[in-house]
This record gives C-alpha cells, structure tokens and sequence, in this order.
C-alpha cells in the first residue's frame, strides 16, 4: 500500500513542478506557482521519508530530521536576510549546494552498485554534472560578491578545458567498463569534476554570469534526473528534467537578449576582444554637471527617463530614485524607467529592484517600448548603466558587444550619466556616448549624489 | 547493440518520462517576458531541490555502521535542504515586491 501512496503523490508533485513553472513565467500567478511548487516539494519529501518500505534505525531517522531543520532554518534565515542587491550570488550558492548534493549521492552509492555497469554510469554521470555545477557555481558566486574581480585564463585556457573534458569522459568510460570497485578512482574523478568546473567558469567574465548561472542551474536539473534513474524515482527524474530542459531554454533566451551566442559566453570571444577595444578607444572632452545645475534642468523638463543599471544596485539607491521621480511628477515631469534586457547582473534584476521601492509597475518600459520615445526625451538620467547605452554596439563592428541591442539615450535632448569614475563598464570597453556633446556627467556614488539632487531639487520650489 | 536493446526495454518508462520532460520543460516557459527571467531562474533553482529525496532514500538505505556513508548522507540532505527552502524563499521574496503595488 506505501508503495502505490508513494506512486500517486509523486505524480501529483511533478504536476506541481509542472503547473509552478508554467505559473511562474506570468507576473499575475508567478507567485503562487511558486507556492504551488513549494507544496509539491514539501509532499514529495514527506511521502521519501514515510512511505519509505523496509526497516529503519531511528539514528537515521534522527540524522535525516536533524538536517533537515539544520537546513531549513539555515536556508529560510539567509533567504530572508539577503539585500534584494545580492539576490543572484545567492541563486548562484542555492544552485551549487543542490549540486553537490547530488555529487554526494553519487560518492555514496558508488559501492552499492559495483557490478552494474547501468547503474555505475548512471551515478559517475550524476556526480560529474553535480560536482561541475557546484563548483562552477562557487566561483559564479564569488565572482558576483565581488570576491573573485577579473577573469583569470590560463594559457590557451579553451584547448586545455576541452582536454580536461575529454578527460574526464574518458576515465568515467574506464570506470565503467573496468567494473572496478576501487573507491581511489572514484575520488580521483570526483576532484577532476570539481577542478573541471572551477576551470569552465573561471576564464569567463563577470557580466556573462547570469547565463553561466542560469546554465548551472539546468545542469544540476540534470545531476537530479539522473540520481531520478538511479533510485527509478519519478518524482526526481520529472523535476530535474523540467529544469533541464525549461533552464536550457532560459540560458538560449537570455544570450538572445544580450545577442551572443552561448558558444562564445562559454569560449570567452568577450575577453580577448576586450581587450583590443580599449587599447583604441574614444578619446575626447567630457562634460561634468553638478547636482545643482541638474536639479534646475530636470524642473523644467517635460519627460525625464531613467535608465538604471547595476551602479544603482551597487549604491542601494533605488528608494532614493524613487524620491526624485515622486517629486519630478509632483512637479508636472512626465517620468519613465528605460530597463535593458540585461541591465543589472540578472535579467529582470533591475524590475525586481525598483518594484523593492514600490515603482509603478507600468513606469517601467521595455527596451523595444521606450526606444522610440527617446527622441521626444527631455532628459535621460543614466543611472550606474554603462554598456546597455553603449553606442559601439551599433556603430563599430570591431567592439566585442557590436550587435546587442541597446538603449538609444543618444536621441534625446540632453544626456546625463551618473558614474562613480571613468572606468569602463563590466565588459571592459570605453564608451564613446561620455564623450558626446549632448552627454553630461555627473560623477559619484549614485544614492549619494541622488540625495543631493532631491535636496536641490526640494530647495527650488 | 543488444545491450542497448535491453536497456531501453529495462527502462522505458524512465526514457519516456525523460523524453515528454524535455518538451514539457520547453513548452512552459516558452513566452515568459523578460521581466519575470530572473524570479523563473530562482524557482526552477528551487525545484531541482528535489534531488533532497535522493539524499533522503540514501540515508534510509544505508548500513547504520557505515559511517562514512551516513556523514556523507547527512550532509547531502542538509545541503538539498538549502536549495530546496532558500530556493523557494528567494522566489517568494522576489515575487512579493511584484505584487505589492497592486
């Protein structure tokens, strides 16, 4: 009887998998298809431990509870203390912890099942993919926290990559078909998995962590499949299939957006093109504005909009953008926010933060929505953004990021562009728009001179 | 060949699971706005969490004087854990700032 219990709640938890995700990509329902999942996931764990057939030490019983309260109260704490700022570095960690999970259920049947050949790929399969995506996804995280800065490349890093690959393949191959019992092996492939994953993603740059994320996360999808097979449970093989393949997709979606193809995100064709870009880049006058003048040019506007980018994240100044467009409208200003595909470390990262601050969701446009009205734009205040107003993307073919779409700032009246300093944006190329005519800059950490503009723009009335 | 043959007829029900889960996976998120990339990714994060039900029919099939093993087991489930709850927190906390203003 356990066993058919066991059978229907877990169907009934892949519909919710199912339905969750379906409801998640709507902003009306994402929300409870979030819940959805989550009670899906609460049954499915419930029905593991109860409907479990055969005999059980209660110390087991007691580890297993133990982890999991240890777990929940870990998890729920760091969850809802995190700055909405920091929300992808944590998906990131999330992500790796489900996979080394995985790697760990792979360490640990590995001598049950010596002897079956099926069953011993099955489990080096899992544990590779697991181990790669929990180490991948460290250095994602500590790349994002700002721990890891730059993009380290060993010497003909791809080449050596693919080796280590292969490699790796190959002595799973081994494994299997030597039908070895030797747990040496076993380790041995687990440290190559992880040195693999810290290799695939170390050489990759900062700004292309949302897709190596994303990427990670339908890889750990995988690891759980396959750890699905292994145990013949319906319920991992469903979910971690669904995210599979709905993450695959999603990593396509987001290298559209950013117009790049997956191949060179992973092949780093962004770097090495970096760097050619800056050694020739635009030269020229650059025009400062203090906050002052701002406030006064901002008062007599008709239609201001901002485009936020990670600088506003950085600086935790989406309240205080929220405080300028308060008074900008009270003022009879028609105010708008202009959000880039990728602005921000994550897509939708920049919706996420300025719906913290209570924006009004339809103040905020698309990017295909708002390039017309760029020219009937009084002034476009550049917050903290700096490639996804790049002009190069355009105009210069030799620019690594030529061909994404961008934000045409340039076709407004005036341009103003909120930047601590002249350093160039996350993908390390100059932008020429600073040095246009049109173009002011207004130098500082975007919440405090924000704060000042709001102070000014108060003392006008 | 024959091994393939076999596997397949062994586990058919698996590879149709796996082959349906493929389509459904990319028929449902199929027209998700960009908006909403963000709060998707960190849900889908969340459920594959449900490898935790794989750490957990480790632990229940263990030898209890295996110690390595029920180290190793324990830290699985506790780190399936993590995904699982600050996976679906993270998402709900994203979600909430959403719906506030409505």
């Amino acid at each position: 009887m356990n066993l058919e219990i066991q059978h229907i709640i877990y169907l009934i938890a892949s519909v919710t998998f199912i339905m969750g995700l379906k409801m998640l990509s709507n902003a009306k329902t994402a929300r409870n298809g979030n819940l959805l999942a989550a009670a899906g996931m609460i049954a499915a764990i419930i029905t593991a431990i109860f409907f479990h057939e055969g005999e059980v030490k209660p110390i087991i019983y007691g580890l297993i509870f133990g982890a999991i309260a240890l777990g929940t109260v870990v998890g729920w704490l760091t969850a809802k203390k995190v700055q909405m700022t920091k929300m992808p570095e944590l998906v990131s960690l999330f992500n790796g912890m489900g996979g080394a999970c995985a790697a760990l259920i792979g360490l640990v049947e590995f001598h049950h099942n010596v002897g079956d050949p099926t069953s011993i790929g099955i489990i080096l399969a899992g544990m590779i993919i697991g181990s790669v995506s929990f180490s991948g996804s460290m250095i994602a995280w500590a790349k994002l926290n700002g721990t890891l800065k730059n993009a380290i490349r060993l010497p003909k890093y791809n080449i050596l990559n693919t080796v280590i690959l292969i490699g790796l393949v190959l002595y799973a191959v081994y494994i299997v078909w030597s039908g070895t019992a030797s747990e040496m092996h076993l380790y041995l492939l687990f440290a190559a998995a992880i040195v693999y994953g810290i290799l695939f993603v170390i050489p990759i740059g900062g700004a292309d962590m949302p897709v190596v994320i994303s990427l990670l996360n339908s890889f750990t999808g995988l690891a759980a499949a396959f750890g699905g097979f292994l145990y013949g449970n319906q319920v991992m093989l469903t979910g971690g299939i669904l995210v599979g393949s709905a993450g695959t997709l999603l990593t396509l979606v987001m290298c559209k957006a950013m117009n790049r193809p997956l191949f060179n995100v992973i092949f780093g064709a962004f770097g090495e093109g970096a760097a050619v870009a800056s050694s020739g880049g635009p030269q020229g006058n650059i025009k400062e504005v203090g906050p002052s003048d701002l406030a006064v040019q901002l008062n007599y506007s008709k239609k201001v909009i901002i485009v936020p980018g990670y600088g506003l994240a950085v600086a935790q100044a989406q309240h205080t953008i929220k405080e300028l467009e308060t008074i900008l409208e009270e003022r009879g200003v028609d105010v708008s926010y202009a959000i880039h595909p990728v602005a921000g470390r994550m897509p939708g990262h920049m919706n996420v933060l300025l719906a913290e601050s209570n924006v009004d969701y339809d103040k905020l446009k698309e990017m295909e929505d708002v390039n017309p009205e760029f020219t009937q734009t009084d002034v476009v205040l550049v917050v903290g953004a700096n490639d996804v107003v790049n002009p190069a993307a355009k105009t210069d073919p030799s620019s690594p990021i030529y061909g994404m779409p961008i934000l045409d700032v340039e076709n407004a009246k005036t341009c103003i562009v909120n930047k601590r300093s002249m350093n160039a944006g996350y993908a390390g190329i100059e932008n020429e728009l600073f040095f246009r005519d049109k173009t002011s800059m207004l130098f500082g950490d975007a919440k405090k001179v924000l704060t000042e503009l709001v102070t000014e723009l108060k003392a006008l009335d | 060949m024959n091994e393939l043959i076999q596997f397949f007829t062994t586990n058919k029900e698996m590879i149709f699971i796996v082959i349906l889960m493929i389509f459904v996976g990319v028929e449902v998120i199929g027209k998700v706005p960009a908006v909403l990339h963000t709060p998707l990714m960190s849900g889908a994060n969340a459920i594959h969490g449900v490898v935790i039900v794989g750490a957990i029919l480790l632990m229940l099939n263990a030898e209890p004087d295996n110690y390595l093993s029920l180290i190793l087991g324990t830290i699985a489930v506790f780190l399936g854990t993590l995904n699982v709850v600050g996976g679906f927190v993270v998402t709900d906390r994203m979600l909430e700032m959403f719906k506030k203003k409505k």
